[in-house]
Protein backbone atom coordinates (compact mmCIF):
# COMPACT_ATOMS: atom_id res chain seq x y z
CA UNK A 1 0.00 0.00 0.00
CA UNK A 2 1.48 3.56 -1.03
CA UNK A 3 1.39 5.90 1.93
CA UNK A 4 -0.12 8.83 0.70
CA UNK A 5 1.81 11.18 3.02
CA UNK A 6 5.44 9.52 2.37
CA UNK A 7 4.11 9.40 -1.38
CA UNK A 8 4.24 13.74 -1.58
CA UNK A 9 6.90 13.93 0.48
CA UNK A 10 8.94 11.72 -2.26
CA UNK A 11 7.89 13.51 -5.08
CA UNK A 12 8.71 16.68 -3.55
CA UNK A 13 12.56 15.40 -2.46
CA UNK A 14 11.90 14.38 -6.26
CA UNK A 15 11.22 17.77 -7.43
CA UNK A 16 14.24 19.21 -4.85
CA UNK A 17 16.82 16.43 -6.27
CA UNK A 18 15.44 17.14 -9.67
CA UNK A 19 16.31 21.16 -9.90
CA UNK A 20 19.96 20.14 -7.99
CA UNK A 21 20.29 17.83 -11.38
CA UNK A 22 18.70 20.54 -14.11
CA UNK A 23 21.44 23.38 -12.95
CA UNK A 24 24.22 20.70 -12.57
CA UNK A 25 23.11 19.24 -15.62
CA UNK A 26 23.31 22.49 -17.60
CA UNK A 27 26.54 22.99 -16.92
CA UNK A 28 27.25 19.86 -18.77
CA UNK A 29 25.32 20.43 -21.75
CA UNK A 30 26.30 23.84 -22.33
CA UNK A 31 29.68 22.67 -22.26
CA UNK A 32 29.53 19.53 -24.51
CA UNK A 33 27.06 21.81 -27.11
CA UNK A 34 29.98 24.40 -27.23
CA UNK A 35 32.88 22.58 -26.77
CA UNK A 36 32.45 19.20 -28.04
CA UNK A 37 33.80 17.83 -25.32
CA UNK A 38 31.78 15.48 -22.44
CA UNK A 39 33.32 16.30 -19.30
CA UNK A 40 33.77 13.58 -17.28
CA UNK A 41 35.27 15.51 -14.63
CA UNK A 42 31.77 17.18 -13.99
CA UNK A 43 30.74 15.31 -11.43
CA UNK A 44 34.72 15.77 -9.86
CA UNK A 45 33.49 19.62 -9.76
CA UNK A 46 30.29 19.19 -7.98
CA UNK A 47 32.52 17.43 -5.33
CA UNK A 48 35.16 19.88 -5.62
CA UNK A 49 32.53 22.56 -4.36
CA UNK A 50 31.43 21.12 -1.79
CA UNK A 51 34.69 20.55 -0.18
CA UNK A 52 36.13 24.08 -0.99
CA UNK A 53 32.88 25.41 0.73
CA UNK A 54 33.39 23.47 3.59
CA UNK A 55 36.83 24.17 3.77
CA UNK A 56 35.52 28.06 4.00
CA UNK A 57 32.88 27.06 6.21
CA UNK A 58 35.00 25.46 8.63
CA UNK A 59 37.76 29.07 8.95
CA UNK A 60 34.63 31.63 8.63
CA UNK A 61 31.28 29.79 9.97
CA UNK A 62 29.39 31.84 6.82
CA UNK A 63 27.22 29.45 4.87
CA UNK A 64 27.25 32.56 2.85
CA UNK A 65 31.17 32.81 2.46
CA UNK A 66 30.82 29.04 2.02
CA UNK A 67 28.55 28.79 -1.18
CA UNK A 68 30.61 32.00 -2.34
CA UNK A 69 33.92 30.09 -2.42
CA UNK A 70 32.55 27.04 -3.49
CA UNK A 71 31.29 28.33 -6.70
CA UNK A 72 34.04 30.66 -7.42
CA UNK A 73 36.56 27.73 -6.91
CA UNK A 74 35.47 25.14 -8.57
CA UNK A 75 34.75 28.17 -11.68
CA UNK A 76 38.39 28.96 -11.39
CA UNK A 77 39.51 25.22 -11.35
CA UNK A 78 37.12 25.15 -14.45
CA UNK A 79 39.43 27.95 -16.60
CA UNK A 80 42.52 26.87 -15.66
CA UNK A 81 41.51 23.15 -16.88
CA UNK A 82 40.20 24.42 -19.99
CA UNK A 83 42.64 26.79 -20.94
CA UNK A 84 45.78 24.07 -19.48
CA UNK A 85 44.92 21.10 -20.75
CA UNK A 86 41.00 20.63 -22.22
CA UNK A 87 42.01 23.05 -25.01
CA UNK A 88 44.99 20.61 -26.36
CA UNK A 89 42.67 18.37 -26.80
CA UNK A 90 39.52 19.37 -29.02
CA UNK A 91 41.13 18.75 -32.30
CA UNK A 92 41.86 15.36 -30.95
CA UNK A 93 39.42 12.09 -31.12
CA UNK A 94 36.74 11.85 -28.44
CA UNK A 95 38.34 9.04 -26.90
CA UNK A 96 40.83 10.90 -25.53
CA UNK A 97 39.00 13.87 -24.54
CA UNK A 98 36.77 11.50 -22.65
CA UNK A 99 40.06 9.59 -21.58
CA UNK A 100 41.71 13.41 -20.03
CA UNK A 101 38.09 14.12 -18.65
CA UNK A 102 37.98 11.06 -16.77
CA UNK A 103 41.27 11.25 -15.86
CA UNK A 104 41.09 14.73 -14.26
CA UNK A 105 38.19 13.77 -12.61
CA UNK A 106 40.39 11.17 -10.96
CA UNK A 107 42.93 13.35 -9.70
CA UNK A 108 40.45 15.48 -8.09
CA UNK A 109 38.50 12.44 -5.91
CA UNK A 110 42.11 11.25 -4.98
CA UNK A 111 43.63 14.44 -4.31
CA UNK A 112 40.84 15.74 -1.92
CA UNK A 113 41.23 12.11 -0.07
CA UNK A 114 44.27 12.34 0.30
CA UNK A 115 43.66 15.99 2.15
CA UNK A 116 40.63 15.43 4.00
CA UNK A 117 40.28 11.64 4.07
CA UNK A 118 37.52 9.27 2.95
CA UNK A 119 35.19 10.36 5.96
CA UNK A 120 32.39 12.31 5.00
CA UNK A 121 31.76 15.95 5.76
CA UNK A 122 29.38 18.14 7.39
CA UNK A 123 28.20 21.45 6.12
CA UNK A 124 24.95 22.73 8.31
CA UNK A 125 22.24 24.84 7.14
CA UNK A 126 22.73 28.04 7.82
CA UNK A 127 20.99 29.50 11.11
CA UNK A 128 17.31 30.48 10.27
CA UNK A 129 16.68 27.08 7.79
CA UNK A 130 17.51 24.75 10.18
CA UNK A 131 14.27 22.12 11.29
CA UNK A 132 11.11 21.26 9.48
CA UNK A 133 8.38 23.43 8.01
CA UNK A 134 4.88 22.43 8.91
CA UNK A 135 3.20 22.66 5.01
CA UNK A 136 -0.04 21.72 6.13
CA UNK A 137 -0.28 18.17 5.32
CA UNK A 138 3.17 17.17 5.96
CA UNK A 139 5.93 18.60 7.44
CA UNK A 140 9.53 19.03 5.31
CA UNK A 141 12.94 19.98 6.08
CA UNK A 142 13.41 23.53 5.91
CA UNK A 143 16.75 23.99 4.46
CA UNK A 144 15.65 21.25 1.50
CA UNK A 145 12.69 23.68 0.94
CA UNK A 146 15.21 26.54 0.81
CA UNK A 147 17.44 24.61 -1.57
CA UNK A 148 14.26 24.10 -4.13
CA UNK A 149 13.98 28.10 -3.63
CA UNK A 150 17.50 28.41 -3.91
CA UNK A 151 18.48 25.78 -7.40
CA UNK A 152 15.67 27.70 -8.48
CA UNK A 153 16.78 31.02 -8.55
CA UNK A 154 20.32 29.63 -9.93
CA UNK A 155 18.41 28.49 -12.67
CA UNK A 156 16.99 31.59 -13.32
CA UNK A 157 20.12 33.45 -13.25
CA UNK A 158 21.69 30.90 -15.90
CA UNK A 159 18.54 31.44 -17.55
CA UNK A 160 18.77 35.38 -17.85
CA UNK A 161 22.71 35.49 -18.99
CA UNK A 162 22.03 32.49 -21.70
CA UNK A 163 18.43 34.06 -23.00
CA UNK A 164 18.58 37.91 -22.11
CA UNK A 165 22.58 39.15 -22.59
CA UNK A 166 25.21 39.63 -25.58
CA UNK A 167 27.16 36.86 -24.13
CA UNK A 168 24.72 34.66 -23.56
CA UNK A 169 23.62 35.47 -27.20
CA UNK A 170 27.21 33.79 -28.17
CA UNK A 171 27.43 31.20 -26.13
CA UNK A 172 24.13 30.32 -27.45
CA UNK A 173 25.07 29.88 -31.32
CA UNK A 174 28.27 28.58 -30.10
CA UNK A 175 25.71 25.66 -29.07
CA UNK A 176 25.21 25.39 -32.78
CA UNK A 177 27.74 26.32 -34.62
CA UNK A 178 30.75 27.32 -33.04
CA UNK A 179 33.09 27.08 -36.06
CA UNK A 180 30.85 29.55 -38.07
CA UNK A 181 30.81 32.41 -34.52
CA UNK A 182 34.49 32.19 -35.40
CA UNK A 183 33.99 32.72 -38.83
CA UNK A 184 32.03 36.24 -38.17
CA UNK A 185 35.33 37.40 -36.04
CA UNK A 186 34.34 36.46 -32.78
CA UNK A 187 37.07 34.35 -30.83
CA UNK A 188 35.36 30.84 -30.29
CA UNK A 189 38.72 30.03 -27.83
CA UNK A 190 37.62 32.90 -25.29
CA UNK A 191 33.96 31.19 -25.36
CA UNK A 192 35.23 28.08 -24.73
CA UNK A 193 36.86 28.96 -22.06
CA UNK A 194 34.05 31.17 -20.91
CA UNK A 195 31.73 28.26 -21.11
CA UNK A 196 34.03 25.68 -19.14
CA UNK A 197 33.80 28.71 -16.19
CA UNK A 198 30.39 28.97 -16.01
CA UNK A 199 29.37 25.09 -16.70
CA UNK A 200 32.17 24.44 -13.78
CA UNK A 201 30.50 27.20 -11.93
CA UNK A 202 27.00 25.73 -11.83
CA UNK A 203 28.59 22.19 -10.77
CA UNK A 204 30.25 23.83 -7.51
CA UNK A 205 27.18 26.36 -6.29
CA UNK A 206 25.10 23.03 -6.58
CA UNK A 207 27.87 20.85 -5.00
CA UNK A 208 28.32 23.54 -2.09
CA UNK A 209 24.40 24.21 -1.82
CA UNK A 210 23.74 20.64 -1.65
CA UNK A 211 25.95 19.82 1.05
CA UNK A 212 23.64 20.39 4.10
CA UNK A 213 21.08 17.54 2.38
CA UNK A 214 23.63 15.33 2.09
CA UNK A 215 27.45 15.01 3.48
CA UNK A 216 30.14 15.33 1.13
CA UNK A 217 32.28 12.64 0.52
CA UNK A 218 35.56 11.86 -1.98
CA UNK A 219 33.28 10.00 -4.74
CA UNK A 220 30.04 11.66 -3.83
CA UNK A 221 30.24 13.24 -7.74
CA UNK A 222 30.23 10.08 -9.43
CA UNK A 223 26.81 8.84 -8.96
CA UNK A 224 25.81 12.25 -9.53
CA UNK A 225 27.82 12.25 -12.86
CA UNK A 226 25.63 9.08 -14.34
CA UNK A 227 22.14 10.87 -13.04
CA UNK A 228 23.57 14.15 -15.03
CA UNK A 229 24.36 12.32 -18.11
CA UNK A 230 21.58 10.81 -18.49
CA UNK A 231 19.28 13.82 -17.31
CA UNK A 232 21.22 15.96 -20.74
CA UNK A 233 20.66 12.73 -22.78
CA UNK A 234 16.42 12.05 -22.05
CA UNK A 235 16.49 16.58 -22.12
CA UNK A 236 18.57 17.02 -25.50
CA UNK A 237 22.23 17.00 -25.48
CA UNK A 238 23.08 20.79 -25.47
CA UNK A 239 19.49 22.42 -24.46
CA UNK A 240 19.31 24.12 -21.68
CA UNK A 241 15.29 23.63 -21.53
CA UNK A 242 15.98 19.70 -21.67
CA UNK A 243 18.58 20.05 -19.01
CA UNK A 244 15.87 21.52 -16.75
CA UNK A 245 12.88 19.02 -18.08
CA UNK A 246 15.48 16.14 -18.44
CA UNK A 247 16.67 17.21 -14.39
CA UNK A 248 13.15 16.53 -13.32
CA UNK A 249 12.07 13.85 -14.80
CA UNK A 250 15.23 12.48 -13.55
CA UNK A 251 14.85 13.70 -10.10
CA UNK A 252 11.21 11.76 -9.82
CA UNK A 253 12.23 8.64 -11.05
CA UNK A 254 14.94 8.35 -8.31
CA UNK A 255 12.85 9.30 -6.14
CA UNK A 256 9.61 7.46 -6.47
CA UNK A 257 11.64 4.53 -7.57
CA UNK A 258 13.76 4.82 -3.94
CA UNK A 259 10.28 4.66 -1.83
CA UNK A 260 9.60 1.01 -3.20
CA UNK A 261 12.95 -0.06 -3.84
CA UNK A 262 16.00 2.32 -3.85
CA UNK A 263 18.27 -0.33 -5.54
CA UNK A 264 15.99 0.20 -8.48
CA UNK A 265 16.13 3.90 -8.94
CA UNK A 266 19.42 3.54 -11.49
CA UNK A 267 17.67 1.11 -13.21
CA UNK A 268 14.37 3.01 -13.78
CA UNK A 269 16.62 5.69 -14.64
CA UNK A 270 18.17 3.89 -17.23
CA UNK A 271 14.88 2.43 -18.48
CA UNK A 272 13.97 5.78 -18.90
CA UNK A 273 16.88 7.23 -21.14
CA UNK A 274 16.39 3.83 -23.11
CA UNK A 275 12.83 5.04 -24.18
CA UNK A 276 13.69 8.28 -24.93
CA UNK A 277 16.73 7.08 -27.17
CA UNK A 278 14.51 4.69 -28.99
CA UNK A 279 11.11 6.91 -29.50
CA UNK A 280 13.10 10.48 -29.58
CA UNK A 281 16.76 9.64 -30.45
CA UNK A 282 17.67 13.76 -29.95
CA UNK A 283 16.04 14.06 -26.63
CA UNK A 284 12.70 15.27 -25.54
CA UNK A 285 14.02 18.83 -26.66
CA UNK A 286 17.14 18.26 -28.44
CA UNK A 287 16.99 19.13 -31.97
CA UNK A 288 18.55 16.45 -34.57
CA UNK A 289 21.32 16.96 -36.62
CA UNK A 290 24.43 17.12 -33.37
CA UNK A 291 26.91 14.86 -33.82
CA UNK B 1 49.00 48.05 -61.39
CA UNK B 2 48.00 47.80 -57.44
CA UNK B 3 48.89 44.92 -55.83
CA UNK B 4 44.86 42.50 -55.45
CA UNK B 5 43.08 42.99 -52.66
CA UNK B 6 42.88 39.15 -52.12
CA UNK B 7 45.97 36.86 -53.56
CA UNK B 8 45.91 32.82 -53.23
CA UNK B 9 49.43 31.93 -54.34
CA UNK B 10 49.80 28.47 -54.45
CA UNK B 11 47.78 26.74 -52.02
CA UNK B 12 48.19 23.19 -51.21
CA UNK B 13 44.77 22.15 -49.05
CA UNK B 14 44.32 18.90 -47.20
CA UNK B 15 41.06 17.07 -45.22
CA UNK B 16 42.72 14.56 -43.54
CA UNK B 17 45.58 12.37 -45.86
CA UNK B 18 43.38 13.27 -49.02
CA UNK B 19 44.78 16.29 -50.81
CA UNK B 20 41.84 18.77 -52.36
CA UNK B 21 43.83 21.51 -53.59
CA UNK B 22 46.64 21.60 -55.98
CA UNK B 23 48.53 24.50 -56.24
CA UNK B 24 46.04 26.90 -56.71
CA UNK B 25 46.17 30.72 -57.19
CA UNK B 26 43.92 33.29 -57.69
CA UNK B 27 43.47 36.72 -57.53
CA UNK B 28 40.56 38.92 -56.47
CA UNK B 29 41.02 42.83 -57.14
CA UNK B 30 39.32 45.50 -55.20
CA UNK B 31 35.54 46.09 -56.34
CA UNK B 32 35.55 43.23 -58.46
CA UNK B 33 33.31 40.41 -58.56
CA UNK B 34 35.23 36.83 -59.63
CA UNK B 35 33.44 32.97 -59.85
CA UNK B 36 35.02 30.36 -59.01
CA UNK B 37 33.24 27.72 -60.71
CA UNK B 38 33.24 23.78 -61.68
CA UNK B 39 31.83 20.42 -60.77
CA UNK B 40 30.35 18.65 -57.31
CA UNK B 41 33.77 18.09 -55.36
CA UNK B 42 36.13 20.29 -57.24
CA UNK B 43 37.51 21.95 -54.53
CA UNK B 44 35.36 25.15 -54.75
CA UNK B 45 34.16 25.24 -50.78
CA UNK B 46 37.89 23.58 -49.78
CA UNK B 47 38.93 27.09 -51.79
CA UNK B 48 36.79 29.36 -49.56
CA UNK B 49 37.45 27.26 -46.41
CA UNK B 50 40.95 27.69 -46.70
CA UNK B 51 40.42 31.71 -47.38
CA UNK B 52 38.33 31.75 -44.38
CA UNK B 53 41.10 29.79 -42.10
CA UNK B 54 38.28 26.66 -41.58
CA UNK B 55 40.83 24.42 -43.38
CA UNK B 56 44.63 25.61 -43.06
CA UNK B 57 46.79 24.64 -46.45
CA UNK B 58 49.73 22.86 -45.77
CA UNK B 59 52.02 24.78 -48.29
CA UNK B 60 51.37 28.06 -50.19
CA UNK B 61 50.48 31.59 -48.98
CA UNK B 62 47.10 34.28 -48.93
CA UNK B 63 47.54 38.02 -48.59
CA UNK B 64 44.54 39.83 -48.12
CA UNK B 65 44.80 43.26 -47.87
CA UNK B 66 48.60 43.04 -47.09
CA UNK B 67 48.00 40.78 -44.76
CA UNK B 68 49.38 37.20 -44.47
CA UNK B 69 46.30 35.19 -43.21
CA UNK B 70 46.81 31.08 -44.42
CA UNK B 71 47.57 30.99 -40.11
CA UNK B 72 45.11 32.77 -39.18
CA UNK B 73 42.09 31.82 -36.64
CA UNK B 74 38.90 32.40 -38.76
CA UNK B 75 38.13 35.15 -36.03
CA UNK B 76 40.96 37.29 -37.06
CA UNK B 77 40.46 36.39 -40.47
CA UNK B 78 37.33 37.78 -40.32
CA UNK B 79 38.03 40.60 -38.22
CA UNK B 80 40.68 42.03 -41.04
CA UNK B 81 37.14 41.77 -43.38
CA UNK B 82 37.19 38.50 -45.02
CA UNK B 83 33.46 37.32 -44.59
CA UNK B 84 31.74 33.63 -45.51
CA UNK B 85 28.38 33.71 -46.63
CA UNK B 86 28.76 29.81 -46.28
CA UNK B 87 27.09 26.74 -48.46
CA UNK B 88 24.07 25.47 -46.37
CA UNK B 89 23.81 29.19 -44.63
CA UNK B 90 24.41 27.93 -41.38
CA UNK B 91 22.32 30.65 -39.75
CA UNK B 92 21.82 29.72 -35.91
CA UNK B 93 18.42 28.70 -35.63
CA UNK B 94 18.11 29.35 -31.88
CA UNK B 95 18.55 33.17 -32.12
CA UNK B 96 16.08 35.30 -33.53
CA UNK B 97 16.98 37.01 -36.98
CA UNK B 98 17.45 40.27 -35.32
CA UNK B 99 20.34 38.32 -32.31
CA UNK B 100 21.49 36.85 -36.01
CA UNK B 101 22.35 39.93 -37.40
CA UNK B 102 23.80 41.76 -34.01
CA UNK B 103 26.00 38.75 -33.18
CA UNK B 104 27.24 38.84 -36.97
CA UNK B 105 28.01 43.02 -35.64
CA UNK B 106 29.93 42.28 -32.11
CA UNK B 107 33.38 42.65 -33.56
CA UNK B 108 32.81 44.46 -36.81
CA UNK B 109 34.96 47.61 -36.78
CA UNK B 110 32.22 49.65 -38.82
CA UNK B 111 28.96 47.49 -38.62
CA UNK B 112 25.92 48.59 -40.29
CA UNK B 113 23.01 49.85 -38.28
CA UNK B 114 20.38 47.07 -38.75
CA UNK B 115 17.68 49.81 -40.73
CA UNK B 116 20.58 49.24 -43.25
CA UNK B 117 19.74 45.27 -43.35
CA UNK B 118 16.09 45.93 -43.18
CA UNK B 119 16.48 48.28 -46.50
CA UNK B 120 18.04 45.52 -48.49
CA UNK B 121 16.07 42.93 -47.21
CA UNK B 122 12.33 43.72 -45.83
CA UNK B 123 11.38 40.50 -45.59
CA UNK B 124 13.60 40.38 -42.89
CA UNK B 125 12.26 43.18 -40.83
CA UNK B 126 9.19 41.36 -41.21
CA UNK B 127 10.53 37.84 -39.53
CA UNK B 128 13.08 39.80 -37.19
CA UNK B 129 11.72 38.00 -33.70
CA UNK B 130 11.45 34.75 -35.15
CA UNK B 131 13.56 32.09 -34.77
CA UNK B 132 16.45 30.97 -37.37
CA UNK B 133 14.69 27.73 -37.57
CA UNK B 134 11.44 29.01 -38.90
CA UNK B 135 12.85 30.94 -41.71
CA UNK B 136 12.68 29.28 -45.90
CA UNK B 137 15.27 28.65 -47.15
CA UNK B 138 15.08 32.05 -49.02
CA UNK B 139 14.87 33.74 -46.03
CA UNK B 140 17.76 31.78 -44.62
CA UNK B 141 20.22 32.86 -47.64
CA UNK B 142 18.75 36.71 -47.46
CA UNK B 143 19.89 36.10 -43.45
CA UNK B 144 23.09 34.84 -44.26
CA UNK B 145 23.81 37.60 -46.60
CA UNK B 146 22.62 40.13 -44.43
CA UNK B 147 24.52 38.16 -41.83
CA UNK B 148 28.46 39.36 -43.86
CA UNK B 149 27.17 42.13 -44.94
CA UNK B 150 26.15 43.94 -41.68
CA UNK B 151 30.29 43.40 -40.54
CA UNK B 152 31.00 45.60 -44.37
CA UNK B 153 33.37 43.00 -45.31
CA UNK B 154 36.31 44.44 -48.02
CA UNK B 155 35.37 40.84 -49.46
CA UNK B 156 32.61 38.69 -49.32
CA UNK B 157 32.71 34.64 -49.98
CA UNK B 158 29.49 33.04 -51.27
CA UNK B 159 29.28 29.86 -51.48
CA UNK B 160 26.75 28.56 -53.28
CA UNK B 161 24.25 31.06 -52.51
CA UNK B 162 21.74 29.94 -54.76
CA UNK B 163 21.72 26.39 -54.27
CA UNK B 164 18.36 25.01 -53.63
CA UNK B 165 16.25 27.90 -54.20
CA UNK B 166 12.93 28.44 -56.45
CA UNK B 167 14.18 30.49 -59.60
CA UNK B 168 12.01 33.27 -58.07
CA UNK B 169 14.02 34.17 -55.17
CA UNK B 170 17.09 32.97 -56.75
CA UNK B 171 16.04 36.16 -59.63
CA UNK B 172 15.58 38.83 -56.52
CA UNK B 173 19.15 37.43 -54.88
CA UNK B 174 20.72 38.07 -57.75
CA UNK B 175 19.20 41.50 -58.27
CA UNK B 176 20.25 41.90 -54.66
CA UNK B 177 24.03 40.85 -54.98
CA UNK B 178 24.32 43.18 -58.50
CA UNK B 179 23.01 46.14 -56.70
CA UNK B 180 26.07 44.81 -54.28
CA UNK B 181 28.64 44.61 -56.99
CA UNK B 182 27.32 47.77 -58.70
CA UNK B 183 28.04 49.72 -55.24
CA UNK B 184 31.63 48.36 -55.47
CA UNK B 185 31.53 45.51 -52.99
CA UNK B 186 34.15 42.75 -53.36
CA UNK B 187 32.94 39.34 -53.97
CA UNK B 188 33.98 35.90 -54.47
CA UNK B 189 31.52 33.63 -55.58
CA UNK B 190 30.97 29.72 -56.16
CA UNK B 191 27.89 28.62 -57.72
CA UNK B 192 26.72 25.47 -59.40
CA UNK B 193 24.57 27.88 -61.27
CA UNK B 194 26.83 28.84 -63.94
CA UNK B 195 24.38 31.13 -65.87
CA UNK B 196 23.24 33.21 -62.55
CA UNK B 197 26.87 33.31 -61.68
CA UNK B 198 28.11 34.38 -64.78
CA UNK B 199 25.18 37.24 -64.89
CA UNK B 200 27.51 38.78 -62.03
CA UNK B 201 30.81 38.26 -62.41
CA UNK B 202 33.94 39.97 -64.34
CA UNK B 203 35.88 37.13 -64.56
CA UNK B 204 36.21 33.33 -63.65
CA UNK B 205 38.71 30.56 -62.56
CA UNK B 206 37.65 27.29 -63.35
CA UNK B 207 38.69 24.82 -60.80
CA UNK B 208 38.77 20.70 -61.50
CA UNK B 209 39.99 18.29 -59.33
CA UNK B 210 41.73 20.66 -57.17
CA UNK B 211 43.65 22.42 -60.19
CA UNK B 212 42.89 25.67 -61.67
CA UNK B 213 42.47 24.83 -65.59
CA UNK B 214 41.51 27.77 -66.86
CA UNK B 215 41.01 31.90 -66.22
CA UNK B 216 38.40 33.50 -68.36
CA UNK B 217 36.80 36.80 -68.67
CA UNK B 218 33.63 37.34 -68.83
CA UNK B 219 33.51 38.60 -72.29
CA UNK B 220 35.55 35.65 -73.19
CA UNK B 221 32.70 33.38 -71.70
CA UNK B 222 30.16 35.07 -73.43
CA UNK B 223 31.72 34.87 -76.96
CA UNK B 224 32.27 31.26 -75.99
CA UNK B 225 30.34 29.55 -74.35
CA UNK B 226 31.35 26.09 -75.52
CA UNK B 227 34.39 26.88 -72.98
CA UNK B 228 32.25 26.04 -70.36
CA UNK B 229 31.12 23.15 -71.91
CA UNK B 230 34.73 21.59 -72.08
CA UNK B 231 35.75 21.93 -68.67
CA UNK B 232 32.42 21.53 -66.87
CA UNK B 233 30.70 19.13 -69.30
CA UNK B 234 27.75 21.48 -68.57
Amino acid sequence: MINWANFVSQLFNGLVLGALLALIASGLTIIYGTLGVLNLAHGAMFMLGGYAGWLAYTYTNSFVVAVIAGSLFVMLVGVIMERGIIRYFYSRPHEDQLLVTFGLGMVFVETVRFFFGSLSKTVPPPPGLVGITPLGFMFYPTYRLALLGIVLVALLALYLVLYRTRIGMVVRAGIEDSAMVGALGIDVYKVFMLVFGIGALAAGFAGIVNAPVVSIAPDVGEAILVQTFTVIVIGGVGSFPGAVLGGVIAGEIISLTSMFNPGYSHVMLFVAMTLVLVLRPYGLLGTAGRE
Amino acid sequence: MSSPLLEVDHINSYYGDSHILFDVSLEVNKNEVVALLGRNGAGKTTTLNTLIGFVRPRSGRVVFDGTLTHNLQPHAIAQLGLQLVPEGRRIFGNLSVEENLVLAGLTAKNRWPLERAWEIFPRLRERRRSPGTDLSGGEQQMLAIARALVRQPKVLLLDEPFEGLAPIIVRDLLATCRALAEGGQTILIVEQNTTAAMTLADRAYILNNGHIVDALSAQSLRAHPELLHTHLGV
